[in-house]
């Protein structure tokens, strides 16, 4: 976690401000939380055009190996994680979990094995801000001595979310509209070296910008010249992905949480359930085999009034707490509250009724098959 | 003339004779963002000076409504719950959330006044 030291700041700290935005300390960086529109219209926006997000506070790095054969990197990786790495294709992107030997999560990534020509064998990896020099401590603890750990700290990372982005970005850069949904290339983007991977944290459809960082301004700025493209801070950042079932490192998942209870089994790709190889693998293949003794699920508060991460969550049958709310808040598309949380297989059934503690009283609240808003990837 | 004092955690009170309308300020309204959920008290609920007497919540977060004086809640702002926006463009008119009927008078001696808030949101920053 960010000591208590002065603030970090992204190249766009400058740009932020200029743009009105209400800054606030998140993981050790100055960042926008919202813009003068606010968190709700913002939001909104994102899912009916298309919003640009800041987030070069995350981690990215490379990993290289020095035989130059892709499989050296992929096999140390998947020492880590329980993804299949080694079946990725140029460009292809896979989410994954790097987990501890009890099977619990240290924190979600994304994994991508390079396109560019030339730069196949290496894989480029986005970790949480919060946890990336954990992360990269890791990495560079258990990595073979033919595998090196290249922090990308020269690099920004942007988002361009919602169902306008890829047109946008593409009157940018043409070639973009041909990536489907975990895929990526490495094009200009306004003449300026970028790489632009179809993916993101809000359901809709659109692209992660890695850039450098002397150029990301520049490449905000072209971009928010485009009347569909809106900046968005981090609230609407987390309802949109809190609509969207996707979970947020240290409330989601942490290190108590298997990626099977945290219902991420459709990131453990065939060849790794049967094989393991990752730590915490026993845990983790014998909850594939039988099933989590809890589960994440939706939950859906009857009421108006939100039920938010700590509520206690409450069986009726038999009064006794069997969970707790990891997420929850306002969904600004759903139009009401929306909550992630932790019960046992037996209440997680979509329709199961429970209550969520919110002030001391029980509101009554259904389970529900997360998304709360459908999401929008483009597969092919 | 208008006779409106202040808290520190921005709730204001109108008082008009022996009744008070209580709110919170633009100032207030800023801070949270969007307001999307008001919890208000049922009238006849006496509330004490600093206890908590509603919650309102933004999309990111909640927070509670401070009683600026103690006494009873003799009238709520009915709508507001379908209509919490209102707390957004009107905070410190149509966006009212309870009228309390003082019960000691005293207690409005240790809150501010207009002059004296503002100089207190001035030392906000």
């Amino acid at each position: 976690m960010a000591d208590s030291g002065p603030l970090l700041t992204t190249p766009l700290n400058a740009a932020h401000r200029a743009l009105g935005a209400k800054m606030v300390p998140f993981a050790g960086y100055d960042m926008p939380v919202q813009y003068p529109t606010g968190v709700l219209a913002e939001h909104l926006w994102t899912r009916e055009s298309a919003g640009l997000f800041d987030v070069s506070h995350m981690g990215q790095c490379f990993l290289i190996p020095a035989d130059g054969q892709f499989e050296t990197a992929a096999r140390a990786l998947e020492a880590l994680v329980p993804a299949d790495v080694l079946s990725l294709q140029h460009g292809q992107q896979r989410y994954s979990q790097f987990t501890n030997s009890e099977g619990g999560i240290l924190d979600d990534l994304m994994i991508t094995r390079l396109g560019l020509s030339g730069h196949e064998h290496w894989i480029y990896l986005v970790v949480n801000a919060a946890c990336k020099d954990a992360d990269f401590a890791h990495m560079s603890a258990h990595l073979p001595a033919g595998v090196t750990l290249k922090i990308a700290d020269g690099l920004a990372l942007i988002a361009v979310q919602g169902p306008k982005a890829v047109a946008a970005v593409a009157r940018l850069a043409p070639a973009v509209s041909s990536l489907v949904f975990m895929t990526s290339m490495d094009t200009e983007v306004a003449g300026i070296w970028c790489h632009v991977s179809r993916t993101g944290y809000t359901g809709e459809d659109g692209v992660e910008i890695s850039v450098k960082n002397e150029d990301v301004a520049r490449l905000t700025a072209k971009l928010l010249e485009d009347e569909t493209i809106k900046p968005i801070g981090l609230g609407a950042r987390d309802s949109l992905r809190l609509e969207a079932g996707l979970c947020l490192y240290g409330h989601d998942i942490d290190t108590t949480t298997s990626p099977v209870e945290g219902g991420l089994t459709w990131s453990i790709q065939k060849r790794r359930r049967i094989e393991g190889g990752f730590p915490g693998a026993a845990r983790i293949q014998a909850e594939i085999a039988k099933g989590a003794s809890r589960v994440r699920v939706g939950l859906l508060p009857e009421g108006k009034a939100p039920a938010r991460e700590g509520c206690e969550i409450v069986d009726p049958a038999s009064g006794s707490v069997v969970g707790r709310v990891v997420s929850g808040g306002y969904g600004p598309s759903v139009g009401g509250p929306v909550a992630m949380g932790y019960v046992p297989k037996a209440l997680s059934a979509p329709g199961t009724a429970l209550h969520l503690m919110v002030r001391g009283k029980p509101l009554p609240a259904s389970v529900v098959r997360l998304p709360f808003v459908p999401n929008r990837y483009h597969r092919s | 003339m208008t006779n409106v004092r202040y808290t520190k955690d921005h709730e204001y009170i109108r008082i008009d004779g022996d009744v008070g309308t209580v709110g919170i300020t633009d100032y207030a309204q800023a801070q949270l963002g969007d307001v999307v959920y008001v919890e208000l008290p049922t009238p006849g609920k006496m509330v004490t000076q600093g206890g908590e007497a509603a919650v309102v919540e933004s999309v990111k977060a909640a927070s509670e409504v401070y009683a600026p004086i103690s006494g009873e809640v003799v009238a709520v702002n009915a709508g507001l719950p379908d209509q919490p926006a209102t707390i957004n463009e009107s905070p410190e008119d149509k966006g009212w959330f309870m009228k309390i009927r003082i019960g000691n008078a005293s207690e409005l001696d240790g809150l501010m006044d207009e002059a004296a808030y503002k100089a207190y949101l001035e030392t906000l920053g």
